[in-house]
Parts: structure tokens; C-alpha cells; sequence
């Protein structure tokens, strides 16, 4: 059996599960539901500075992308940080932490950009024992207008700044959260490891407007007539943070950093990819918010028999592992030549991939009056756009070219050396090959 | 008040509640969240075999993608523009056999896209409203008579009317609609579904319903083409087969169409008399419905009786598992000799049958069963006689429609093909298209899937 237990910057948990911060630990209660149901660390709904809560809009908060049959692909959302008074969020907080005390428990904290108010916050958070904070820089709406949020985590000056003041006044990890809302997702986590964070987790959520009410002409969700965008989430946005956490892993600049990955993760094998491209561990919100916290269970259990199958006996062997192979587009072999290869006995003859390559690519599938689909290897230029539209999986596959083979669409003979754009004739700033 | 054990032929073998439920929507409608649903799973095909399979050629995959963007009402018209009884197909065609048989999904998981349930929610969102999704092209002044309001001539009359053309919709009957109204399963054709579609349908207006008129009795094929432009006859098969057998013209023994239609036009299904123990003759899907009725009705055992096995039955494969799900005995490969009984019927007895390859014979092997009510279903006859050229015991027709006679064309089960409602519409519908060519000289509009052959290299 696989060992799930890690150790994110000093702070272990049975599992590298973590509930992110949001409603699903907005409070006590939730919270010990969740470790009951065996979630390996949660991050406690963003805290704000003592005084009177922020208040939410009294209408719907959620807006939705749904798939078939409502399955939810996309959530969207205009709730703002905890609107519970400070202190009665870090009472339950020390009561939570003293009764489980081997799973993580993060502080999210949001104050104004003020050293004073870091300050005064950061050692009331360290009464509660917990085992760390997450600097929210992500939240992308009403926050934001205020100048918090990702007012902040899009200027990486304040974050480093920030960042300072936390090792300043505070002496356990500092995790800082960023926001994707930015144009190089790369700057302001060089800025956190340049301030002394712990660690970055990514991503918050992206500024969305889910919807349009087409009657009232108003976005959804509607508050009176009016809509203002909020942060999507959920697995539509996974694609967008998995590059994310890729950028962050392998730039020269903040390589090695550890990463807390988040965005999408719903299933063991969303968090196996966060994972392999370098995150120490996982957050979750929306799929904890659309199946409850028993999802828990399929993630763990999945996680550890995969890592079994592959010979992986911690999850720390498993950490990065795919972060080589990311690379710029020109360093991809451009002598990798592949054909696409349609299964006769697979196909179901809905002509998908015909009319996609027809209409829409390269021209390169023949339809015959009995309806056999078959790929015309002097038109294919290799594209899979077939591949992925065919609802057969494994129907129709790429098929490598082996080195002596001449690709009939090129008349050219297929090359065993790899080559890229870096060295190709077409490039102007071509470099001779050596 | 009786019950199934009742001896003889009697009413109110079952409550009036139990035949309610009896008789309900085979295919209750699906509503807007499973329609979505059961859209999601189609493919959008290329060149769709469902389409192909469709006698009409209703482009499946566009209505189905409306239904699923939220359009329901533009799937109907989609539906609709192809074949306006595409309400009563949705309820009535062997799906099976035809778009959901070809459905790539069948193929691939034995689990096609539901097309019959989703062009029955597209259509019944439609018709809902209260208005007519078609218009008339302006009157053209042309004047054409379509003899029998059966699928056949009201597809076809619908068609001439939106072409604005003026039209003579006769029927013998004095209710139209044919089979619909007369000869479809109730369970199929509910809440007296088939008078509202043409109500729906004469609403384009240009179109002159006179029921109780007769070809043969009350006009004459000449008489229409001196006074009509153009004459379409979709006169359907009035006619039964005679049964060879002896003792067919004792009580009970009864044409299985005419208890049909009687069911069919009851106001009060429980009071309608029923066998104790049922036996039908045939293996079409006149044969089925008059036994699943039968048992519906309260008979104790009801014995759907073909000559031949159960892979030749004109009826499918899932009208006869519908039979027996509903607790009918299809005994295959026995054919009636004789009906026993003392004035009214009281045992069948068959024989046995086989084929070498020579032909079907019987076996010498005999069996009796009990009966009092024998339906005969083996086959519906045309019994027009206008002299017009015949094919079989069919009118011959023209790859367009057209018959022996100038100026006449005629469609649906009185010509050769698939005795089905879609057919009858298809052919319906084409005729209307050649008349109007014929008419007016203009082009024969295509009615066939757009896609087709073209992509084909
Ligand atoms: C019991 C039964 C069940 C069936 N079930 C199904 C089913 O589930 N699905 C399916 O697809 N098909 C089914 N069919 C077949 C389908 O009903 C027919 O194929 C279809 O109705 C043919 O349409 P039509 O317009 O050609 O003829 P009909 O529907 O027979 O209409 C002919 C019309 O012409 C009128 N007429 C006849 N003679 C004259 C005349 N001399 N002058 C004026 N009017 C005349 C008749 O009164 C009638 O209204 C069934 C048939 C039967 C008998
Ligand atoms: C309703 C809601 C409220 C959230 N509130 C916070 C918050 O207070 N602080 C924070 O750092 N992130 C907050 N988030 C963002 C989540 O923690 C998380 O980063 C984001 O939802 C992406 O993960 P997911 O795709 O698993 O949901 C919130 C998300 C949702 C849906
Ligand atoms: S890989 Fe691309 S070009 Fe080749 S057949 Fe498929 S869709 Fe066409």
C-alpha cells in the first residue's frame, strides 16, 4: 500500500487532500465533518482584520456551467471572505486543531496592505496553533475593489512586501495564494520566494461571468436586475491552473518552490496530475461543494492504487515527475511524424472525425458510400483533431512513423535525429545544427 | 359485473381503473430535463444513418441538437417541415426498425439514441401552441382532389395547400385521419391524439374536408380528374383477406381491424366485450395490437397464431415482445383448419406447419385450442377498383407518384412499399411535391436528406 502521508513544508497530513479555503471551512463544524470524513488538512475560510464582518449580497452567489444532465463543469461565485467575527473563527479554529491535531489546519488570512494590520492579525492566528497561513491574493471580486485580494496579487511589489511582513511577524510556513488574473503567473510567485514564502498555492479563481439572463439581460447570478463578475472554479478551470503550476515549476526563478496545486481537482487522477507537475500536495473546494466530503474517500483510495500499480511508495516520488517533460513549443521534434489510424472494427460510422477533417482540417478522411471511414496519409498532417472528436475511445489512434518510412503527404523520408524549430530552414533566427 | 374467467364474450371483464391504466401512453412523454438528457447522448452524425433510415428523412441530428440548446420548439419545426404527421410517427413507427435501428449508438452499446421518445417531446412542444408553424404560398388557382384523409392524403393535401394550392380532402369514412383514428393501438395514439393532429393540420387553411364521400359510391375517378386539376388517391387497404378455414362464419370469428377500430372509436373502453380465451390469425402488426387489447381488455389467454416462425412475423421484434411482456402466447408455425363450436365458436384447431423449401405445408399434427373469439389479421386487401394499372394487388405507381392515369397519382398503403404511417406520409407528401411541379412547372423541390450522396467519394 502506498504511503500517503506528506510533508508540506514541514506540515504533515495523512494524506495530501486539503479542503481549500472557502464554505466548506468556513467553520467548526464543517471542518471536523470533513476530518471525519478523512480529509488530510483543510485551510480555514479567508479571516479579515478584527471589527465588524464583511457582509455578502443576500442573493444567489452561484452562477453555473452545467454539462449533460447538470453536471456541473463550471461554478462561478460572488462570496466574499468569512463574514464571521474574528474571533469567534479562531476559537473554533484552536478547538478544531487541539482534537485533530495530525491533520494540517492553515489560517487564510486577508487584511488591508498595511503592516499594522499584519501585525496585530498574525499573532492571534499563531494562538490557535495552526500550522500555518495562506496569504488570500486571489479573491478577484468585491475584495479586489477594496484593495485586497488580487488587487494585491497582481502587484508582485505588495506580495513580496507582504510576504516580508508575515516572516516578520509570524514564525510557521507562510503559503501565499495566487491569483490567475494576471498575464505571467510567474512574476508574482518570484516575488513571494524573494519576500520568504513557504511555499505558493494556485489557482484562485479566474473573473468569470458564467452566464447572460437572455429575458432580463442581466449576468447571472442576478442581484436586483444587476450582476458583477465573479471567480470561476470547478473542472473547467483545471486545464488553466495545471499550466500554471507547470510555469511556477519549472521557471529558473522559482524551481523547486514547493506548490499547494488548486483549481479543478475533482477526481485521484486530477490530483495525480497537479501532483506529477509538481505540487506537494491538493486543494479542493468545488468538487468538495458539488458531492460533499465523502468524495474524499475515491480520491485516497484511487491515489494509492495507482501509485501502487506503479511502483510509487510515497507521494513525494511521485512530485514532478512530468515537470521535464514540459517544454517551449519550439524544442518539440518536428521529425516526430505520426498518422492518424482509424479501427475498423471500433468504428461505429457516425462520421464524426469526416466531418470534422473535412470541414474543418486537412481533408484527409475518405468516406466510402458504405460509410468506412479511412485516413488518407498523403493528406494527414497529424493534427488528432479526429482522435478527439470520435466517441470511440482507442478507435482512432496516432501511429508513429519509424525513421526510414517516407511520409506520403511530404514525400519526405523520416528522420531517426530529433529536430525543432530552433534549427528548421523556415526559422530566420534558425541556428545551425551541430 | 364479469372477470377474466367469465365464459363466452363479455364487457367489463376489468374495472374501469385497471383499463385506464391499461390503455395508458405506451411511451409517456419525456419532459424538458429528460429530453436534455436523452438529447446529450446524440452524436451529431455526419451523413446520419438515422436519417437515411427515416422514410421521410427527417434530419434527426439538427432537431435533436435544438432540443438540447433549448429549442424544442424549432426541433418540432425542423420535425415538422419533413413529415407534418411527424406527431403520430413519433408514437407510432417501429423505431426500432427504422432511425433508432440505424443509430450508430446501437451499434456501438445495443443502446440507441431514444429518437422516437425525443421527436415526441419536440412535437408535442409545438403543437402545444396554439398556432399553425406553416404558411401558404400565394393561391396558385389550381384545384386538386385527394381521395382518403388517412396519412397518405393528409400529408399530401397539407403539402399542396403550402404550395397554395386548393384542396378537396375526401374520405368515405365520415371522421378522417384513416388509420390513425381507426387502426393504430390506443396505447400508442392517446387522449384522442389523432383527431387533434388534423385538426392541427387543416389548420393551414385551403383545405376542403368532405367526409362521408365515397370513390366508387359517391364519385368517380373520372369525375374528379374532369373537375380537379389533379387527383391524389391515398385510399389505404379497406379491404380483409378471407381466412381458409372451415367454420369461419360462426359468432365470434371477427375481422381483428374491425375490433380495432370499434376500440378504437369506444367511449367507454370497459364496456367493450371481449373473448374469455382469444385466438388471432397472423403475424403483422394488425395481429399484435388486436391481442394485446384483447388481454388488455381482460381476456384470460389470448394466442397470437402464425403460420410461420417468429423471424418472418411482419411484426417486429419489439411488438412482439410487447406481446408477450403483455401475457400473449405467440404460437408459431401452426395455421387454423378449423373453428369448432355450435353457432358460436368455442375451439380452434390448428396444425402444424413446415417448410422444406418447397413451400409451407402442414405437418398432418394438429392441436385445439380453446376460443371464444377468434380475430383474423392476415392481411388488408385494396378493394378500389378504378382502372388504374395494378402492381400485385397494388396500384402501380411511378418512382414520382404518378399511376397509369394522366393526372392521377396515389400514395401510401394502396401502392407498393412498407405498409407503414411514415411511408404513407413520405409518399404522401412526394406526390404533392410533382403535382406542384406539374402544376406550376416549377422545379420538384427535394425532399430527401440534404447531405447524402454528394459527400460520398
Ligand atoms: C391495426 C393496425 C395497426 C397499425 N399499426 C401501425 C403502427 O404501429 N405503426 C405504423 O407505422 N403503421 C401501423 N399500421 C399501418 C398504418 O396504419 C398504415 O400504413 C397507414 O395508415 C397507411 O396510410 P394510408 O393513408 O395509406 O391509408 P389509411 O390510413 O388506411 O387511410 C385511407 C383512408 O382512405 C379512406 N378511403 C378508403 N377507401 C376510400 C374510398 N373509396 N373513397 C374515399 N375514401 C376512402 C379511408 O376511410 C381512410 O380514411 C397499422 C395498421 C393497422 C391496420
Ligand atoms: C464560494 C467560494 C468561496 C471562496 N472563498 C475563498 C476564500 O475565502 N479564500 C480563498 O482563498 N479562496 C476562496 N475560494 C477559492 C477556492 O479556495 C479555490 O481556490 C477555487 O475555488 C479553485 O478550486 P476548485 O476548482 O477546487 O474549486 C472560494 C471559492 C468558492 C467557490
Ligand atoms: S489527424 Fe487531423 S489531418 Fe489527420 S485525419 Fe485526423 S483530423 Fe485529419
Amino acid at each position: 500500500m502506498a504511503d500517503l502521508t506528506t510533508d508540506f513544508v514541514g506540515i504533515t497530513s495523512p494524506n495530501p487532500f486539503w479542503l481549500a479555503s472557502a464554505p466548506p471551512t468556513d467553520k467548526e463544524y464543517n471542518v471536523r465533518r470533513a476530518f471525519q470524513a478523512g480529509w488530510g488538512g483543510v485551510v480555514w475560510k479567508t479571516l479579515g482584520a478584527e471589527g465588524p464582518p464583511v457582509v455578502n449580497v443576500n442573493g444567489p452567489r452561484y452562477g453555473a456551467i452545467h454539462g449533460a444532465d447538470r453536471r456541473l463543469l463550471g461554478l462561478n461565485n460572488i462570496e466574499l471572505i468569512t463574514d464571521r467575527p474574528l474571533e469567534v473563527n479562531l476559537e473554533e479554529m484552536a478547538r478544531v486543531k487541539a482534537d485533530w491535531p495530525d491533520r494540517a489546519l492553515i489560517a487564510s488570512i486577508m487584511v488591508p496592505c498595511e503592516e499594522a494590520a499584519w501585525k496585530a492579525i498574525l499573532p492571534r492566528v499563531a494562538e490557535t496553533n495552526a500550522d500555518g497561513i495562506e496569504l488570500n491574493f486571489g479573491c478577484p471580486h468585491g475584495m479586489s475593489e477594496r484593495g485586497m485580494g488580487s488587487a494585491v496579487g497582481q502587484v508582485p511589489e505588495y506580495i513580496e512586501m507582504v510576504v516580508r511582513w508575515c516572516k516578520a511577524y509570524y514564525d510557521r510556513p507562510v503559503i501565499v495564494k495566487l491569483t490567475p488574473n494576471i498575464a505571467d503567473i510567474r512574476k508574482p510567485a518570484e516575488a513571494a520566494r524573494n519576500g520568504g514564502a513557504d511555499a505558493v498555492s494556485l489557482i484562485n479563481t479566474i473573473n468569470s461571468i458564467t452566464s447572460v439572463n437572455l429575458d432580463t439581460m442581466s449576468p447571472e447570478p442576478s442581484i436586483d436586475g444587476k450582476g458583477s463578475h465573479g471567480g470561476y472554479c470547478g473542472p473547467a478551470v483545471k486545464p488553466i491552473a495545471l499550466s500554471m503550476v507547470s510555469e511556477i515549476a519549472r521557471a529558473e526563478a522559482t524551481r523547486g518552490m514547493p506548490i499547494s496545486g488548486i483549481g479543478g481537482v475533482t477526481t485521484w487522477r486530477d490530483a495525480a496530475e497537479f501532483i506529477a507537475l509538481g505540487c506537494g500536495n491538493v486543494q479542493v473546494c468545488t468538487a468538495a461543494m458539488t458531492y460533499g466530503f465523502r468524495i474524499v474517500s475515491e480520491m485516497a483510495s484511487g491515489l494509492s492504487a495507482w501509485m501502487d500499480d506503479k511502483g510509487y511508495a510515497r507521494v513525494s516520488d511521485v512530485v514532478g515527475r512530468a515537470v521535464p517533460n514540459v517544454t517551449d513549443w519550439q524544442y518539440l521534434n518536428l521529425n516526430y511524424v505520426t498518422k492518424a489510424r482509424i479501427d475498423q472494427d471500433a468504428c461505429i460510422q457516425c462520421g464524426r472525425c469526416y466531418a470534422a477533417c473535412e470541414d474543418t482540417s486537412h481533408q484527409a478522411i475518405a468516406m466510402s458510400p458504405a460509410r468506412m471511414f479511412t485516413v488518407k496519409d498523403d493528406e494527414c498532417v497529424a493534427c488528432n483533431l479526429c482522435v478527439e472528436v470520435c466517441p470511440v475511445e482507442d478507435c482512432i489512434t496516432m501511429v508513429e512513423l519509424q525513421p526510414g518510412e517516407t511520409d506520403p503527404r511530404t514525400g519526405r523520408t523520416v528522420e531517426d535525429a530529433s529536430a525543432n524549430w530552433t534549427t528548421h530552414p523556415n526559422n530566420p533566427g534558425a541556428v545551425a545544427a551541430e | 359485473m364479469a372477470d377474466s374467467y367469465t365464459p363466452g364474450i363479455a364487457a367489463h371483464r376489468l374495472e374501469a381503473e385497471q383499463i385506464a391504466l391499461n390503455f395508458a401512453d405506451l411511451h409517456p412523454p419525456l419532459d424538458a430535463h429528460e429530453a436534455a438528457v436523452a438529447a446529450d447522448r446524440c452524436y451529431f452524425c455526419y451523413d446520419a444513418p438515422c436519417v437515411t433510415a427515416c422514410p421521410t428523412a427527417i434530419d434527426i441530428p439538427l432537431f435533436i441538437r435544438q432540443i438540447s440548446t433549448g429549442q424544442s420548439d424549432e426541433a418540432g419545426r425542423t420535425i415538422l417541415g419533413q413529415n407534418v404527421l411527424g406527431g403520430m410517427c413519433a408514437r407510432v413507427c417501429p423505431t426500432e426498425d427504422l432511425c433508432e435501428g440505424a443509430c450508430v449508438r446501437e451499434a456501438a452499446e445495443g443502446k440507441p439514441v431514444e429518437i422516437g421518445r425525443l421527436q415526441r417531446h419536440a412535437t408535442d412542444t409545438l403543437m402545444a401552441r396554439q398556432d399553425h408553424p406553416f404558411g401558404r404560398a400565394p393561391e396558385t388557382g389550381h384545384r386538386v382532389a385527394v381521395v382518403g384523409a388517412g396519412p397518405a392524403g393528409l400529408a399530401c393535401a397539407h403539402r399542396l395547400a403550402m404550395r397554395g394550392h386548393a384542396v378537396t380532402l375526401y374520405d368515405a369514412k365520415d371522421k378522417p385521419g384513416g388509420l390513425n383514428e381507426f387502426g393504430i393501438a390506443a396505447y400508442k395514439s392517446t387522449d384522442g391524439f389523432a383527431q387533434a393532429e388534423v385538426d392541427w393540420l387543416l389548420q393551414i387553411g385551403g383545405i376542403a374536408l368532405e367526409p362521408g364521400r365515397a370513390l366508387g359510391r359517391d364519385l368517380t375517378l373520372d369525375g374528379l380528374t374532369a373537375e380537379f386539376d389533379a387527383v391524389f388517391l391515398g385510399v389505404g387497404l379497406a379491404g380483409v383477406n378471407a381466412l381458409e378455414a372451415a367454420g369461419t362464419d360462426r359468432d365470434g370469428v371477427q375481422d381483428a381491424v374491425g375490433f380495432i377500430a370499434a376500440l378504437r372509436q369506444a367511449d367507454d373502453l370497459s364496456a367493450l366485450p371481449v373473448g374469455r380465451n382469444v385466438v388471432v390469425i397472423g403475424g403483422g402488426m394488425t395481429a399484435i395490437d388486436a391481442a394485446v387489447q384483447s388481454r388488455l381488455l381482460g381476456a384470460e389467454t389470448v394466442t397470437v397464431a402464425y403460420r410461420r416462425g417468429r423471424g418472418r412475423m411482419g411484426a417486429s421484434r419489439y411488438e412482439q415482445d410487447l406481446a408477450t411482456s403483455s401475457g400473449v402466447r405467440i404460437l408459431e408455425n401452426a395455421q387454423p383448419r378449423a373453428i369448432l363450436g355450435n353457432g358460436a365458436v368455442q375451439q380452434i384447431e390448428l396444425e402444424y406447419t413446415a417448410d422444406d423449401g418447397t413451400g409451407l405445408k402442414g405437418t398432418g399434427e394438429t392441436l385445439r385450442l380453446p376460443a371464444d373469439q377468434v380475430f383474423k389479421a392476415i392481411g388488408q386487401t385494396l378493394t378500389l377498383a378504378a382502372g388504374l394499372e395494378a402492381d400485385g394487388a397494388k396500384i402501380r405507381v411511378d418512382a414520382r407518384g404518378r399511376t397509369s392515369a394522366p393526372r392521377v397519382w396515389a400514395g401510401g398503403d394502396c401502392t407498393p412499399g412498407d405498409d407503414l404511417t411514415v411511408v404513407a406520409v413520405a409518399q404522401g407528401r412526394d406526390a404533392a411535391e410533382d403535382i406542384h411541379a406539374e402544376l406550376t412547372g416549377a422545379a420538384r423541390a427535394v425532399t430527401g436528406a440534404r447531405i447524402g450522396d454528394a459527400a460520398r467519394t
